[in-house]
């Protein structure tokens, strides 16, 4: 029985997933009250990939079942969004779009916007929508928030060929820039899973969470340059502006699909940011998931 | 043989309490949430914290130990309450022990409901991936079983079907199948046999069996004592979340009957809050009276007697089912008796009041004996209020005189019951013969 003080990380881990079908000589798994923070445990995580696959299988498609318009939805919600801001901003207010056709200008604004903001919010109520396995089958917690926000990538994804479609239309030089768009979607996915796992697990404990996210979400769409260019805001209040990573992220897809320059340092900044994010959520994430089957 | 389960001084301690205090809501502590958000968790079992003060910490396990040997079947058994679930819980990683160690040599498959991750508007076919991807298979081994799951779920034709079009019996026997299928060497197993119709739960312990049988290690928790003992080699008598027998399933089973919390003819919750029962239904008070209407304990087996049941019933009840089950001292049932066999309150509802109900029990009816009495309340077919196990101990001691019937004549009949029945008896002995 020494071998319990002698092996070190008090946590539970999957060792070994394949193995005779009797015992192996080392425990598959060991099961240890934790302490305050835990390993991430990535290599679990990978172990169910699957499970992500088929969680976002099942999101994306319990999404469309039994409505009439079906994945039109997806293109729907940018599309008439877009046409109300190019009315409303373009047109009747008259903001400034940095040269660019203000219908065109929003939409690029919006794409990556509303995968943000769907993704924060579908990821934050993700793990107490699951309660019913949380509290039923053991697997990586963190699959649920991931798997969330992987399906909103999903809509991205569609809705995308709606702008290149308005790039066409509008005849739109692609430039070299369009090169840093895979690395913007992948920073604009790790930053909404940064907040939406952050969140979703506060919400376990703090079901308040829910009830704020819509008008948080509200409010940060305001405060990100999506209807308006960041060259309309004050000098004096941009660098405020800038510490929304989602400034410099919106800035950069315009960049990338309209071929202005970078803004190298609000992508920095973003990018920097959302890493210690990340970072952070991830290990918050690990020491609350331990209760979570107790409260949730 | 070195143990391909063992489990180490395993506690586990809940905070009970009110809801708001589990919870938290942000008034209360947005200043914490935002400072430091994690503080609380730091040490969510130490009261340190002003606002965890009023709360109660209570052990639903302490200091568990056993072992389980490779290609045992192992049942846990033990009253509500006494901490079956945690453990199970424990087992498979869903929440964590408060201290001690767990090691399993093997892959763990745990099966705590079956059809968990279901969804209603997916068809068989999505559900059965999904399904399969929750309970830890790879999607190869769920395509190499796909055709298998099917048939024995018996709906072929109705696969590409979303399963909320499925009748209940065939979302059982689906969600059932998938879970028959995962293949681990150690298989954690709840109560699921306690759901589902007859043929089905049939089907289930008869699966469980070929498990078993093919050397897998399976823990298995229930209240059905003649599943356990079917099942199991050996088992765990858990009580108050102690382990408080461990060994050969026969000798743990009546450790287990023996155990009823005391020894009494009458029984009472005088406190409505704490009764057994729910919204609808709440138990009183219940006892044995022999026939001059005394509380008793003990009884010869050649006297009658009743057993008198006083309930509340809060709010109307369609309709109601009230009785009790007497099970002996090896867990069997002997029988159910509820108050709606009267041909008056047979399937009548039940207003608001306090009730009492009264069944006479034969004399010469019951064996010699230690019998354990549960109430049991319900409305039919549609929820169970009321299960309070075993609230009375009942001894049936031989009859006053060896004579007369279903007479003793020295030693206890064998049998569960021991009823006197009526006989005829023709002989047809041609008279004057005799035979030496």
């Amino acid at each position: 029985m020494d071998r319990t003080e002698t092996l070190p990380s008090p946590d539970i881990a999957v060792l070994d997933q394949r193995s005779d079908l009797r015992s192996s000589a080392h425990p598959v798994v060991r099961i240890r009250p934790s302490g305050k923070w835990s390993a991430l445990n990535l290599r679990d995580i990978w172990a169910y990939r699957e499970l992500i696959y088929f969680l976002t299988l099942r999101d994306v498609k319990l999404r469309y079942k039994q409505t009439l318009l079906g994945v039109t939805w997806i293109v729907l919600q940018p599309v008439l969004t877009m046409l109300v801001f190019t009315l409303l901003f373009g047109k009747l207010v008259g903001i400034p779009s940095d040269g660019i056709p203000y219908a065109l200008f929003a939409y690029a604004g919006l794409l990556p916007w509303l995968f943000f903001s769907k993704a924060v919010t579908q990821g934050g109520n993700s793990l107490v929508g699951s309660a019913n396995l949380i509290t039923k089958v053991y697997f990586p917690r963190m699959v649920i928030p991931v798997a969330a926000v992987v399906a909103c990538l999903v809509d991205f994804a569609v809705a995308f060929v709606i702008l290149v479609g308005l790039m066409a239309y509008y005849k739109t030089a692609v430039t070299v820039n369009i090169l840093m768009l895979p690395g913007l979607v992948l920073l604009t996915t790790m930053f909404a899973l940064g907040v939406g796992m952050w969140l979703s697990a506060l919400n376990v404990r703090y079901r308040d969470v829910g009830a704020v996210l819509p008008f948080l979400i509200q409010l940060w769409m305001f405060a990100t340059p999506i209807i308006y260019p960041l060259s309309l805001a004050p000098p004096k209040w941009r660098s405020l502006v800038m510490l929304n990573p989602l400034t410099g992220i919106i800035e950069g897809y315009r960049a990338a699909l309209f071929g202005s320059a970078f803004d190298w340092s609000a992508l920095g900044l973003a990018a920097v940011f959302t890493m210690a994010l990340l970072v952070y959520a991830a290990f918050a994430f690990r020491r609350m998931e331990k209760t979570f089957a107790d409260i949730v | 043989m070195t143990p391909i389960i063992s489990v180490e001084k395993v506690s586990k301690q809940y905070r009970i309490g009110t809801q708001k205090a589990a919870y938290g809501t942000l008034r209360d502590s947005f200043t914490n949430a935002v400072i430091s958000p994690f503080r609380r968790l730091r040490s969510p079992l130490v009261t340190r914290h002003s606002s965890l003060v009023t709360s109660e910490m209570i052990w639903a396990l302490k200091d568990v130990s056993f072992e389980v040997k490779p290609g045992e079947v192992i049942g846990v058994i033990g009253r509500n309450g006494a901490g079956k679930s945690t453990l199970l819980k424990i087992l498979s990683r869903i929440t964590e022990p408060t201290s001690g160690a767990i090691d399993m040599y093997g892959r763990v498959g745990s099966l705590l409901e079956v059809g968990t991750g279901f969804h209603p508007e997916l068809t068989g076919r999505e559900n059965i991936a999904l399904n399969g991807a929750i309970l830890g298979m790879k999607r190869a081994e769920i395509q190499r079983k796909f055709d298998e799951i099917v048939a024995f779920a018996e709906v072929e034709q109705f696969i590409d079907t979303p399963v909320k079009r499925y009748s209940t019996g065939m979302y059982m026997r689906l969600a059932f199948a998938v879970a028959a299928h995962l293949e681990p060497e150690i298989l954690l197993v709840d109560e699921v046999l306690a759901v589902g119709d007859p043929p089905f739960q049939k089907k289930c312990l008869g699966k469980m069996n070929e498990v078993a049988r093919e050397g897998r290690t399976v823990l298995f928790v229930s209240h059905n004592m003649s599943a356990i003992s079917k099942l199991c080699q050996t088992c765990v008598f858990l009580r108050r979340g102690s382990v408080a027998a461990w060994g050969e399933t026969r000798s743990v089973i009546s450790e287990y009957m023996a155990a009823a919390d005391s020894i009494t003819g009458y029984r009472e919750w005088p406190d409505p809050e704490s009764a057994p029962g729910d919204e609808f239904i709440r138990a009183r008070s219940v006892a044995v009276v022999d026939s001059a209407g005394a509380p008793v304990q003990s009884l010869r087996q050649d006297s009658a007697f009743r057993v008198a049941i006083e309930y509340q019933v809060l709010k109307r009840m369609r309709n109601a089912n009230v009785g009790f089950d007497l099970r002996d001292d090896s867990g069997v049932t002997v029988f159910r008796t509820l108050d709606a066999d009267s041909p008056e309150w047979s399937g009548r509802g039940r207003e608001p009041g306090l009730y009492k109900i009264e069944c006479t029990i034969p004399d010469h009816f019951l064996n010699e004996g230690r019998y354990y009495l549960t109430l049991v309340a319900g409305i039919p077919f549609i929820k169970f209020s009321l299960n309070a196990e075993d609230v009375l101990v009942l001894d049936i001691e031989p009859p006053t005189s060896d004579e007369g019937p279903a007479g003793r004549l020295g030693v206890r009949r064998p049998g569960i019951i021991a009823p006197a029945l009526e006989w005829q008896v023709h002989c047809s002995q041609q008279a004057g013969e005799t035979r030496l």
